[in-house]
């Protein structure tokens, strides 16, 4: 069966100065993979991340979301399309409660506007709920239904990712492996099609990396999730991705099944050249 | 008014002056924003004691004003040394922003201690009480009439910048600040006394501004509690300019803004009264387009 | 199993309580009118001001987390905008000798109501004027360049003679400012701005304060809400500085009375309150005005232990600013923190209270 690209990344470039962290870089996701990014340290892993979320605008290139030509546009123009993404430092609201981390990400359904005639204009169904929920909040019109439904909505994928325990507790106050769950399902809650994940197992022992590859397979099975995702821990890696990317120096240096990469001497090159997985 | 090449070097003189005082401030802004990324709102007030002092030393201490200068730029010192300890170290881990209300609490605590202590009517600085009138003395050169005291004001700030960067760059406390405006944590770990150096370089800022709140008011002698407000702001200014944290680009933002301010008002007489809302213009517009100044390293944060 | 200890009332019942607290106030402030002395008026009258002040600001540096400075100069131009609305033709006359006043400012006057409102709308367009450049920047520049700002409409006003009378300042300005009109739109501003933060927008404002960029990454608009945060602010300080000009009777562009030493007033009642608490600023002003209205004893001549002490200028905001900055070294929280006194925590205090026994 034929499955849809959700994302295209063609020739994309990424120059800070005269330093080129990203190089021409093409890369295809089909609906629901999970694929892996992988590579050693300072390989522009991350900076991939950055240009697809909108962090940077690419140099040269073009980032296809969906059909969409998503290149240039703001982060939050690109989360209300489609895209999530998690931090390789945890980077939650810390003095908000979980419950608050998670109903943030809800904001954009009341506001992104613009970015919700881009998906009109491709056929994808609107996001955005009525309209002037700025004024309804200050005057109370209509807004307490809304805040209801938002919570309810929230509770519900707290449940789901078995966080409900700890929904009112303030984020900063979480074990470790709690938070990465939590930033996980931060970048559930904005209803994303496509999750980027920076360094989910970054920090924790075998036995949390062991329930975190459970648990990414089953979000991508719930929500019908494709998944970006670098690591370090080539366990995670190999254990739950299908396809792998290597990265080097900003530019790929190999990608296949996990058996083909390993197996890949310029990989093997790499990362023993790089000495810090030798 | 019609510019002439007089008028015009006149002016220049007065703006190469200004320029020097400014810079004085501003490379004290800028070596604590250098190493703890504080903007140290009490630095112009440290500027405005330190003149003070110097009125106090003469006038009621009856020391010769030379010595006079000398005890007040030490005392300027050692009060930006207690500032630091007192209020900022206690603070070193907390959020930034914590600092710089402290900062902002503490430059309108010495305007009121100034107040209570020294009375809010401003005091005449002028020869030949405070110093000698010979520095009030004309020189002609060619055609153009300039005081001595101009040239004691150069002379004096340019052997400080001399000092410092000769500070700076050739002794070991030196390169330990600079060390620490690199890297705090890791400095701390090679055994140096991170908080004696920043304490350093404390007293040596606010030495410095001590010393310019001195000619600054042998320039325009008048002493009051509110004298180190806009200064301080200007040399802040002064500093970004040249890219803060450098003290080649606070002495390089420093000449620029007092050469822009002073030729401002020279050519558009109209505007004198705006005069100080051109820093503030200039500062909004190196912010927007170039923050990290003319010579400063760029800072950006990592995603 | 962790069962969950934070319990919410319902909406109906704290929407009753509220009310029923609003007209409380009103009927303590009736009360207050007609038992107090003047100078407890003064003082209720003050904290109505200080508390809009300190609300509008610590929405903008406590909730949004956008460190301004520039509080001030939004008052100055709500100030000035409608004290040169209600002045009477002839008062505006007798006041502008420097330079005659410019049309159409010297030939209309309007009521205390409608001045205010303009006074608002006016600081609110200035923020947005200058929140749109400067929004950019973070932290320290940000403080400067509203600072800077603030000194800018300062500056202005003293050399836009023809409009603003200049050093001379508006001078025989209504008295419209009784205890009623604070009262009245401190709560308009504490509705106004606690529907925000306890709405959508608030959790938006605040994941802003928190972290910008993982802000931006939930799909956020970091800077729309930023700026609109920052005029919100900024409308009330106009309305505030309405009603600090009809206070005062006098308004001139001294720091004291509209430059940085106002902003730093604001700043030690928000401090004092909790950066980033609407019911801590409240607090912050309430305490700051009792405060600096009894500090002014030690202004003028006082007997202590005997002793004549004479008056000393300057004592009130050296005490002040020790405050200050022992609150900021010790007690950095300040009396709420970031949290709010609401309904729910009442409530919840009291269910812990019985849950101990």
């Amino acid at each position: 069966m034929e499955r849809e690209t959700v994302l295209k990344l063609d020739n994309v470039t990424m120059q800070f100065g005269g330093l080129v962290a990203v190089g021409d870089f093409d890369m295809n996701l089909e609906d629901g993979e999970l694929v892996g990014l992988i590579g050693p340290n300072g390989a522009g892993k991350t900076t991939v991340f950055n240009v697809i979320t909108g962090i940077y605008t690419p140099t040269k290139g073009k980032v296809i979301f969906r059909g969409i030509d998503i290149t240039g546009l703001p982060p939050h123009y690109i989360t209300h399309l489609g895209i999530a993404r998690t931090f390789q430092n945890i980077r939650l609201f810390g003095d908000m409660t979980v419950m608050e981390n998670v109903l943030v990400s809800q904001h954009h359904k009341l506001e992104e506007r613009h970015a919700d005639k881009i998906l009109q204009k491709h056929g994808f169904e609107p996001k955005v709920v009525g309209k002037g929920w700025f004024w309804k909040s200050i005057l109370k019109l209509g807004y307490f239904e809304m805040e209801r439904r938002m919570i309810r909505e929230a509770e519900e994928l707290l449940e789901k990712v078995e966080l409900s325990d700890l929904a009112y507790e303030k984020a900063s106050a979480l074990p470790y492996g709690m938070q990465r769950k939590l930033e996980i399902a931060r970048a559930l809650a904005t209803e994303p099609k496509l999750l980027l994940l920076d360094e989910p197992a970054a920090g924790m022992n075998p036995h949390e990396t062991e329930e975190l590859m459970e648990f990414i397979k089953k979000i991508r099975d719930d929500f019908n999730l494709t998944i970006l995702l670098i690591e370090h821990d080539m366990k995670v890696v190999m254990g739950i991705c299908e396809r792998i990317v290597v990265m080097d120096y900003g530019r790929i240096i190999s990608k296949g099944t996990p058996a083909e990469v390993r197996n890949d001497p310029k990989v093997v090159e790499a990362y023993l050249g790089d000495g810090s997985y030798a | 008014m019609r510019m002439t090449l007089p008028i015009f070097l006149q002016n220049l003189a007065n703006g190469i002056l200004l320029g020097g005082l400014y810079a004085l401030i501003a490379i004290g802004y800028s070596m604590v924003y250098g190493i703890l990324r504080l903007i140290n709102f009490a630095h112009g007030d440290v500027f405005m004691m330190g003149t003070y002092f110097a009125f106090y030393g003469v006038t009621l201490f009856l020391l010769p004003w030379w010595l006079a200068f000398v005890v007040a730029i030490i005392g300027a010192g050692i009060l930006g040394f207690l500032i630091d300890r007192i209020a900022y170290k206690p603070l070193r881990n907390a959020p930034r922003i914590s600092s710089l209300i402290t900062a902002i609490g503490m430059s309108i605590f010495l305007e009121s201690l100034a107040v209570v202590i020294f009375g809010g009517i401003p005091k005449s600085f002028a020869p030949p009480r405070i110093y000698p009138k010979f520095f009030s003395k004309m020189l002609q050169i060619g055609s153009v009439r300039v005081q001595i005291l101009t040239f004691f004001i150069l002379g004096i700030t340019a052997l400080l910048i001399i000092f410092l960067i000769w500070f700076v760059y050739k002794t070991k406390i030196g390169m330990a600040m600079r060390a620490i405006s690199t890297d705090i944590a890791t400095t701390a770990l090679m055994g140096v006394n991170v908080d004696l150096v920043i304490g350093i370089t404390f007293a040596i800022g606010s030495a410095l501004a001590g010393a310019g709140g001195i000619l600054w008011a042998m320039k325009y002698p008048n002493v009051n509690p509110y004298m180190g407000f806009m200064p301080g702001l200007k040399a802040f200014i002064a500093a970004v300019i040249g890219g803060i944290g450098s003290i080649q680009g606070a002495m390089l933002g420093g000449f620029l803004l007092g050469m822009i301010e002073i030729m401002l008002v020279a050519f558009l007489p109209r505007f004198a009264g705006y005069r100080d809302i051109f820093a503030f213009i200039i500062l909004i517009i190196i912010l927007m387009y170039k923050p990290s100044g003319i010579l400063g390293a760029k800072l950006e944060e990592k995603v | 199993m962790i069962t969950v200890l934070y319990r919410k009332l319902p909406t109906r019942m704290k929407v009753f309580l509220t009310i029923i607290f609003v007209l409380f106030m009103i009927l303590m402030l009736f009360l207050a009118q007609k038992k107090l002395d003047t100078y407890w008026i003064r003082i209720l009258t003050l904290i109505g001001i200080y508390g809009i002040m300190a609300v509008s600001l610590t929405f903008i540096n406590g909730i949004t987390g956008i460190f301004s400075l520039g509080h001030s100069g939004f008052i100055a131009i709500g100030a000035y905008t409608s004290a040169l609305l209600t002045m009477s033709i002839q008062q505006k006359q007798m006041s502008f000798f420097l330079k005659p006043l410019i049309w159409p400012l010297n030939s209309i006057q309007l009521d205390f109501l409608s001045a205010t409102i303009i006074a608002g709308v006016m600081a609110a367009i200035l923020a947005y004027l200058i929140g749109y450049p400067s929004l950019r920047l973070t932290g320290d520049y940000l403080a400067i360049t509203t600072l800077g700002f603030s000194e800018i409409v300062r500056i202005l006003i003293l050399n836009m003679i023809s409009v603003t009378n200049g050093p001379l300042g508006l001078k025989g300005l209504e008295e419209y400012t009784n205890i009623w009109w604070p009262w009245g739109w401190l709560l308009v501003t504490v509705l106004v701005i606690g529907s925000l933060v306890s709405s959508s927008y608030g959790r938006a404002l605040k994941a802003i304060r928190e972290d910008p960029i993982a802000a931006k990454a939930m799909g956020i608009n970091v800077t729309k809400h930023q700026l609109t945060a920052f005029v919100v602010g900024a409308f009330f300080a106009g309305i505030s500085g309405s009603l600090y000009a009809h206070w005062l009777t006098t308004i001139d562009p001294r720091p004291q009375t509209v430059g940085i030493l106002l902003t730093f007033n604001i700043l030690i009642m928000i401090v004092l309150g909790g950066l980033g608490s609407i019911t801590g600023a409240l607090f912050g002003a309430a305490i700051f005005a009792i405060l600096s209205e009894w500090l002014r004893i030690v202004e003028t001549p006082f007997k202590l232990f005997g002793i004549q002490i004479p008056a000393i200028s300057g004592m009130r905001l050296l005490v002040l600013s020790t405050i200050f900055i022992i609150v900021m070294l010790t007690w950095r929280r300040g009396i709420m923190g970031r949290s709010e006194l609401t309904w729910d925590s009442i409530y919840n205090f009291f269910l812990r209270l019985r849950r101990k026994q």
